[in-house]
């Protein structure tokens, strides 16, 4: 047993697999760097996000205004660094949400008997059938429009892949020998799915939730666009990039600015997800 | 043992086992199509406000009479059987927001505009897509490889509620080759498919340029090239039609989405397709044509998985007409 020590975790080694993709390095210090700014920056900007000057009203970028204004005479950056909050926030707990949920009834379908994993996964299958925006309006109605409630309406739609990775994940491993040792030596249900299924779906969790983040913003933009997300006067970057698409023929800058934050971090959470399915998934290696 | 492989990939194309393939995943389908009208229906219930709620307040025995029109005095497993028995006969309800017109009647009308839209952006999609995946996945590590893969994965960081606007303000104002918004000439189709089509080549090209490489590493091919197949002929011939499998996958559930409308799409465009509906049902309250919407894209997603099902076992001899999956 001595010798497990010197070797490396599985978890150290992907890290380390992870920092040598220069691609994947650059996306992690683009996430930091846009979570660091969305967090601090607005205590340093001179505007609030609600503040107008009627003076200044849509006026292109400039040195009082590095990202131009909109037709209300708000200061544009500011607004973008605290629509990224919510908008980053959004992402992450949605994930989350969708991870709890997706991982737990994956985990429990798949070491389920035959009967009741057919029955867990047939309605997986009719909410897959389920047009998505429909049911998030459905929730998002049902339950007001809070801002809570709107990562729930959406975590509460993007766990069906995750159920379906994590029910495909436990179905191989539950044949493993190791497992049915564990079972021999009389350890229950909720043992064998938590001390030896949990940690080894937990890769392809971590590379599927990486992918959710980005189509979660997403969805939180499409909802803010359709006036179902975020209620004005509050910005998320989906209701500034629907501001923008309204004015850009006009205000061209009310688009750029927060369409490229947007795409940069769609991209970097991309990359990042490209990096740790190469880093965690040795079958890719080459 | 060689022997018991090949009959099973023969048993699993044989006529009768697609048939019995066919039959168990159509009703399947039905099943999922039932569920998603019963999901829709209760959880419109549940939903505070009624198909009357924008309206005056009226006499109480008025207000009981229009219920009593629309069915909605029944106790709702009664109402919501009697949808599924309406919609199960295609005798569409009227709906108290729609008066005069029934629901099988907006979807006809709608789904015409969303469908060629849809099917345009899918052919651009597949048109962009697999080239440009096939071409990187066949020169791995050079330029081509490079600006394929970055190209794609800017079209997936791309919304479409940036590329819509775009693309409308680039050809629609700027240039004016065709209208920016609205469904008047013939040709209001080109710029929504252009927008989804660039959007879902992105993906597509991912997909083939994944499937592509990893088939090229497989042992057939080494074969293939070892007895002197030319390379156009290994990646055509031989490559090919295990490699497209992802992109199959994929064109199931994306075909059925194109078909029934993007909503910021044809939101952006302002086209009268079916996008529109999907909101503005549930927002309305419009019990009948929520779940006619649904039900349609319901129909449509188990339609075009059981298509792609039969390609697949069509292309690969190994996956079959198996029952369940």
């Amino acid at each position: 047993m001595s010798t497990v020590a010197a070797h490396p975790s599985p978890w150290r080694l992907a890290w380390q697999r992870l920092c040598r993709s220069r691609a994947a390095v650059a996306a992690m210090l683009l996430l930091v760097l846009m979570g660091l700014l969305c967090v601090v920056g607005p205590w340093f900007s001179p505007y609030g996000p609600n503040d107008q000057d009627l003076n200044l009203r849509a006026v292109p970028p400039s040195a009082a205004h590095w990202l131009g204004t909109d037709p209300l005479g708000r200061d544009l950056a500011t607004r973008i660094l605290h629509g990224g909050r919510i908008s980053l926030l959004v992402g992450l707990l949605a994930t989350a949400v969708a991870a709890v949920i997706g991982v737990g009834y994956g985990l429990v379908a798949g070491l389920s008997g035959r009967r009741v994993d057919a029955l867990m996964m047939r309605l997986v299958d009719v909410l897959y059938a389920f047009p998505f925006i429909t049911f998030v309006i459905l929730l998002v109605v049902i339950f007001g429009r809070q801002f809570v409630l709107i990562f729930v309406a959406i975590g509460a739609v993007e766990w069906l892949t995750m159920a379906r990775v994590v029910r495909g994940q436990v179905l191989a491993l539950k044949r493993l020998e190791y497992v049915q040792a564990a079972r021999a030596a009389g350890a229950g249900f909720w043992r064998i799915l938590l001390r030896h299924m949990l940690p080894n779906v937990m890769g392809p969790v971590i590379i599927y939730a990486s992918l959710t983040v980005p189509g979660v913003m997403l969805l939180e933009a499409t909802l803010s666009f359709l006036g179902l997300g975020i209620q004005p006067p509050d910005a998320s970057w989906g209701v500034l990039i629907s501001e923008g698409a309204a004015n850009m023929a006009v205000n061209p800058w009310m688009l750029a600015g927060p369409a490229s934050f947007f795409t940069l971090t769609l991209l970097a959470l991309n990359l990042l997800g490209d990096g740790l399915r190469d880093a965690l998934d040795p079958r890719t290696l080459s | 043992m060689r022997f018991v492989v090949s009959t099973a990939v023969w048993r699993g194309l044989s006529p009768c086992f697609m048939l019995r393939f066919l039959f168990s995943r159509v009703l399947q389908g039905v099943v999922v199509i039932v569920g998603v009208l019963c999901i829709t229906f209760l959880l419109l219930r549940k939903a505070p406000g009624g198909p009357f709620q924008g309206e005056r307040d009226v006499p109480e025995h008025i207000r009981r009479q229009q219920e009593a029109m629309y069915g909605l005095d029944q106790p709702v497993p009664v109402q919501l059987w009697n949808h599924i028995v309406n919609f199960a006969t295609f005798q569409f309800p009227p709906s108290p927001q729609t008066p005069g017109r029934r629901v099988g009647e907006i979807i006809a009308e709608g789904f015409p505009v969303s469908a060629q839209v849809g099917l345009a952006a899918l052919l651009i999609a597949l048109a962009l897509g697999i080239p440009a995946g096939a071409l990187a996945a066949v020169r791995p590590g050079t330029l081509e490889d490079r600006a394929s893969t970055v190209a794609a994965t800017l079209g997936i960081c791309t919304p479409s509620l940036v590329l819509g606007p775009v693309i409308a303000l680039v050809f629609g104002l700027k240039l004016r080759w065709f209208n920016a918004s609205g469904w008047y000439d013939a040709d209001d189709w080109v710029l929504p498919a252009l927008t989804l089509g660039i959007i879902y080549s992105a993906y597509i090209a991912r997909l083939m340029r994944g499937g592509l490489r990893e088939t090229l590493a497989m042992e057939f091919i080494r074969t293939a090239r070892a007895k002197g197949a030319s390379e156009a002929a290994v990646v055509f011939r031989h490559a090919f039609k295990l490699a497209c499998l992802p992109v199959l996958n994929f064109l199931g559930p994306a075909a059925a989405g194109l078909m029934t409308g993007s909503i910021v799409t044809e939101s952006v465009f302002q086209l009268p397709g079916l996008g529109q509906h999907f909101v503005g049902a549930a927002v309305n309250r419009n019990y009948e044509l929520a779940m006619a919407t649904a039900a349609f894209y319901a129909l449509l997603i188990v339609g075009f998985n059981l298509l792609v099902d039969v390609a697949q076992a069509l292309l690969n001899p190994r996956i079959g007409f198996k029952e369940g999956a």
